[in-house]
Parts: C-alpha cells; structure tokens; sequence
C-alpha cells in the first residue's frame, strides 16, 4: 500500500508464496508449470500477489493478502481503451 | 471498469474491495483514467487499478491468454479468509453485469453469517426465503420455494 518512487523499470505484478520450484527430474517440466497456472478454483485460497497499482492520483503497491478479513471483487480485463 | 465504479458505492456498502486487473501499466490506468473513464465516473475510478504486465497474476487465476498476450474477463470474489468464493470468465467482446457480483456478494455473505446453515436457492434476491438444509428440506423443497416465483 505504500507509494513508492517510480523509476523507469518495467515493474508488473507477481504472484507470492512459494517460488515456482526448479523443475525435477521426476515430474515433467510441462505438467508441474500447467498446475502451477491454473490454481485458482473455488472453494481453495486465492493465490496471493503483489503488483503496481493506480489509486485516485497515486501510485502504490497493492498485496492481496493486506486485505484478508474484507471481502474482494478482482476484475481482470483485456486492456485499457477497450470498448467494452 | 467504469460499470464498476458505477456500483462501488453499493460495493463499498457491502464491505468489498474493488480491485481491477490488466496487463497495462500503471502509468497507462492513469492515462485512461484521466482521459476517459473520469469522463464517465464521477471524480474517477474510485479503486485500485493493478498492472500485470508479465501475466503473472493472471496466469495464477487461469485469465491469461498466452497467445493474445491478455487478461480475459474473469472475476473473482474472494471472502475475508482468502477463499475465492466465485469466478466467472468472459471472453472479451461480451461485458460483465456487476449487478449480478453485487447478488452473489450478498448471498455469499448471507451464508457466512449463517455459519453455513442457510442456503440461497436458484435466483434469489436479497430479502427472499433461504434455505435451511436439514432432513427437514430434502423432498420438501417444493412447499418453500418454487422456480417461477
């Protein structure tokens, strides 16, 4: 939630908790990646992050998990200047 | 993302946080904001506006799509102890209807404070009967609700 400086680095979101584990030999680089996408379903805790944010005139750095005991609408959407 | 700010004062009502999610930068909401959707909203989109511009996050709730580059229409509505409680995914031509998140919100924390022991049958609107499953209700759905009412 802090503001912080902003520098020209191409700064994007990411996604906390356990880092994407180096891939072993015994279990297939494919599948392990696949699971590892789609692993929000309902009914299971919703995969924390962090990422750069716009609010009212600022910039500041949002953290899913600094909101546990609200509750979340998380609305993803193609593009900015999109129509719809 | 202008229907939503259009509800985020009954949103806000309710208790939810608002976030919005796009591979665009955070310097590029900014510009949209100023440049259009405060044209549409009043004062401006009243929410945090996230970038993702590596996909990371959307990847994560399954929206990314990876041959577009682009985060599809999916909304999540996650409970206070990080649980995601809904998620509806869209491909980008067809809009949201915030109304209906608005509805599932409201049921969603309906059974909440019921500790699970009401439920909220097919269409239900707030202020209409619950369910209470029990072995009371089952083959008896029929004398408390009806599908047409």
């Amino acid at each position: 939630m802090e503001e912080k400086p902003q520098g020209c680095a191409r700064v994007t979101g990411a996604v906390l908790g356990s880092p994407p584990s180096e891939d072993t030999p015994q279990t297939p680089p494919e599948v392990a990646r696949k699971e590892e996408r789609m692993s929000a379903r309902v009914g299971q805790k919703a995969p924390d992050f962090n990422a750069p944010a716009y609010y009212r005139g600022s910039f500041k750095n949002v953290q899913l998990s600094d909101y546990l005991g609200k509750w979340i609408l998380l609305c993803f959407y193609p593009g900015d200047f999109t129509f719809v | 993302m202008s229907a939503v700010a259009d509800k985020y004062s009954e949103l806000q009502a309710l208790g939810v946080e608002v976030f919005s999610c796009s591979v665009d930068s955070h310097f590029v909401h900014k510009m949209w904001n100023d440049h259009e959707l405060s044209k549409m909203v009043e004062g401006g989109i009243p929410f945090h506006m996230l970038s993702d511009q590596a996909g990371n996050i959307g990847r994560a709730y399954g929206v990314y799509d990876e041959a577009q580059g682009i985060e599809l229409r999916g909304r999540f509505i996650i409970d206070p102890d990080g649980v995601i409680q809904a998620m509806e995914v869209l491909t980008p031509p067809v809009g949201r209807r915030i109304a209906e998140s608005v509805r599932q919100v409201q049921a969603f924390q309906l059974v909440r404070a019921s500790k699970g022991t009401e439920a909220t049958p097919a269409g239900w609107m707030p202020g209409q009967p619950v369910l209470r499953p029990g072995p009371d209700l089952v083959g008896n759905v029929w004398k408390v609700w009806k599908p047409n009412e």
